[in-house]
């Protein structure tokens, strides 16, 4: 049994807040650069208009909504991880749920954007919002784009508090060891947090509750962004399975920006102690077990198109099994399954380290060309042949892209600056649950000798 | 608000000082109201009054998420027929995207009336702590008494010690 120190545990986890390397300074300002030239051809696409992006007819839905529905998938790592784990009491999740939830909160803020960073005129965009208005109109409520603003937001509500919640103890721990204005920001983030037994019940209470309503809503989100697809008659759209299968994928892909998420955090602060190959095995299981039920959504929503032979929906199949989308497929399918099936069914490359993050970082690419082909190929051989058209990302598209990984890791970063990226007082608690940590084998050492008291009760009551 | 704590190693030296504290209460002037308590970890396991708490905030949450769920269907229904849209004869207000609105609306209420339930009952933000001292986040366990007695001052100093505190402290310190 391995002893666990809950000093050594504050120190470590609380170094990467307090402690800043030249490292972290360099990549900040690369990822900022990249950000800001993703900002720059963003601001040139507003003055400039719409036509300076590769969207044109018939494909008016090109890069920015495939990372929309790429990032909202990404999103599924955390909240819905969490929640699970949290819910069946998998212990070995201590270590990961933060990491996880801090993904599904940045995530989203990015793939919230891209509806906006698509409108020909993203200064409208508040009209989604239900308000009366001079104007006299009102947001069609028939319309999935308007399912996803309601979805979104109380999916981002959600899993913002699903986050703040258990940081709460730990902002206090850093308020305590904390000095000048850090004792101040962590003092208000903490809420005036002392650790009574009332405080920890009803915390303890709230994420049950949250962990058991975030569930549903997690679904829902990515349901309904299946349905921006199902609700239309576009070929290879209009499907029943959509729902679960973009649900699975959603899973699929978060796990595999967890475990990358995880890996850099271990390495950049030091923390193999306690995110350990057996973490990343067991990720590396759920990640194996996603890319089979992908795989088994991809068969099946491919086979019953072949099979029913309609026209309209094998011009769109045939584009991407013997058209100009077909090295994509594949490699789609290698990236998502061959790859990770041939590592992560090993279990000597699975228990490691790098095993997972490859497999990871394929299935990272895997589904972001999965999004994409579910999104051109449909448009672009859209029923008649005469309506049919090519498309092809600008320099504006892909800026902004790489604009938001880049956005993505810098947000992380920060975080990861900010607040205690494991939470300590679930580790503690673990370690007290398990026996590990050395104060509770110091309890059993005998006290001072006590004085005999009538008063008192007899031992062992 | 005045106290007098003894700060603890572990869980089981705690549940001894709590135990200590129970019986003695009645000699000592206090009662188990007073007595506090606070420590870095929850400690489910020990006897330190964390058991047999009981809080509505679940139905509260299931109230919250009724009052969402409410006002979703009347965001909908009541808006679209003050602003109707041309539906070719479908209804004006239909079921299915009614209800996913109002299932969203549903969850929301839920999440929000949870944080703000445990906000109340747990007394957050609480800017003016109350008895607290900085060695919890080192992983000690504060039990003390609030508000005692100056006459049984002493003796409560002896029984935390006796307990095994390995200090106790005034609150405010002096």
């Amino acid at each position: 049994m391995a002893a666990h120190s809950p000093e050594k545990l504050n120190e470590d986890v609380l170094r990467p807040l307090v402690r800043t390397s030249w490292r972290f300074y360099l990549t900040g300002g690369i990822l900022a650069s990249i950000v800001l030239a993703a900002l720059a051809a963003f601001i040139y696409q507003v003055y400039t208009g719409i036509g300076v992006s590769g969207l044109d007819r018939p494909v008016f839905w090109g890069f920015y909504i495939t990372n929309f529905v790429f990032w909202i998938g990404i999103s599924h790592a955390g909240t819905l991880i969490s929640a699970i784990l949290r819910l069946t009491d998998a212990r070995w999740r201590r270590p990961v749920t933060r990491c996880a939830e801090a993904i599904t909160v940045f995530a989203l803020l990015i793939g919230g954007m891209f509806p906006i960073i698509h409108l020909g005129r993203p200064y409208l965009f508040f009209w989604l919002f239900p308000y009366p208005s001079e104007r006299g109109i009102w947001p069609n409520f028939h319309s999935p784009l308007l399912w996803d603003a309601f979805a979104i937001s109380t999916y981002l509500t959600g899993s913002s508090i699903f986050l703040y919640l258990p940081t709460i103890p730990d902002f206090a721990l850093v308020r305590d060891k904390a000095q000048g204005w850090r004792k101040k920001f962590y003092g208000f983030l903490s809420l005036g947090w002392t650790g009574t037994p009332k405080q920890w019940h009803r915390l303890e209470m709230a994420m049950r509750i949250m962990a058991v309503v975030i569930l549903p809503v997690a679904v829902s989100v990515h349901t309904i962004v299946s349905w921006d697809f199902a609700m239309a008659p576009v070929p290879m759209w209009h499907s029943t399975v959509f729902g679960p299968y973009f649900v699975a994928g959603a899973i699929f892909s978060g796990i595999a920006a967890l475990i990358i998420a995880m890996a850099i955090l271990r390495k950049a602060f030091h923390l193999e102690e306690y995110l350990t190959p057996f973490h990343f095995d067991k990720l590396g299981k759920l990640l194996l077990m996603m890319s089979l039920v992908w795989a088994y959504f991809i068969i099946a929503e491919r086979l019953t198109v072949w099979y029913g032979n309609e026209s309209p929906e094998m011009a769109v199949y045939w584009s991407t099994q013997q058209g100009r989308f077909t090295h994509l497929f594949w490699f789609m399918v290698i990236c998502n399954l061959a790859v990770p099936f041939l590592i992560l069914s090993i279990k000597q490359f699975r228990n490691t380290i790098t095993g997972p993050v490859i497999a990871s970082t394929t299935v990272v690419i895997g589904m972001w060309i999965e999004r994409f082909l579910i999104i051109v190929p449909p448009l672009e051989r859209k029923y008649l042949p005469y309506s049919w058209g090519t498309y092809r990302p600008s320099w504006v598209e892909i800026t902004i892209t790489a604009g938001t990984f880049a956005a993505m890791a810098l947000l992380y970063m920060i975080f990861s600056k900010l607040v205690p990226i494991i939470s300590v007082w679930e580790m503690k608690l673990g370690w007290q649950q398990e026996g590990e940590v050395p104060r509770a084998v110091a309890s059993q050492a005998p006290l001072p000798q006590l004085a005999p008291r009538a008063d008192l009760p007899a031992a062992g009551n | 608000m005045r106290a007098v704590y003894g700060l603890y190693p572990d869980p089981a030296a705690a549940e001894r000082a709590m135990k200590r504290l129970r019986a003695s209460g009645s000699t000592l002037g206090f009662d188990a109201r007073h007595i506090c308590l606070a420590a870095s970890e929850p400690l489910d396991e020990f006897d330190l009054g964390w058991k047999d708490q009981k809080t509505p905030m679940p139905w509260l949450a299931a109230l919250g998420g009724l009052i969402g769920g409410t006002s979703g269907y009347f965001l909908v229904s009541l808006t679209q027929r003050a602003y109707p849209l041309p539906t070719g004869n479908m209804p004006i207000v239909a079921l299915w995207p009614t209800g996913i609105v109002v299932y969203e609306m549903t969850m929301l209420g839920a999440i929000l009336t949870t944080f703000i339930s445990l906000l109340v009952s747990a007394r957050l933000p609480h800017w003016s702590k109350g008895v607290y001292d900085p060695a919890v986040s080192e992983g000690k366990i504060l039990v003390g008494v609030v508000n005692p007695s100056q006459a049984t001052h002493d003796e409560l100093v002896k029984t935390l010690r006796e307990a095994g505190a390995e200090e106790v402290k005034d609150f405010p310190s002096s």
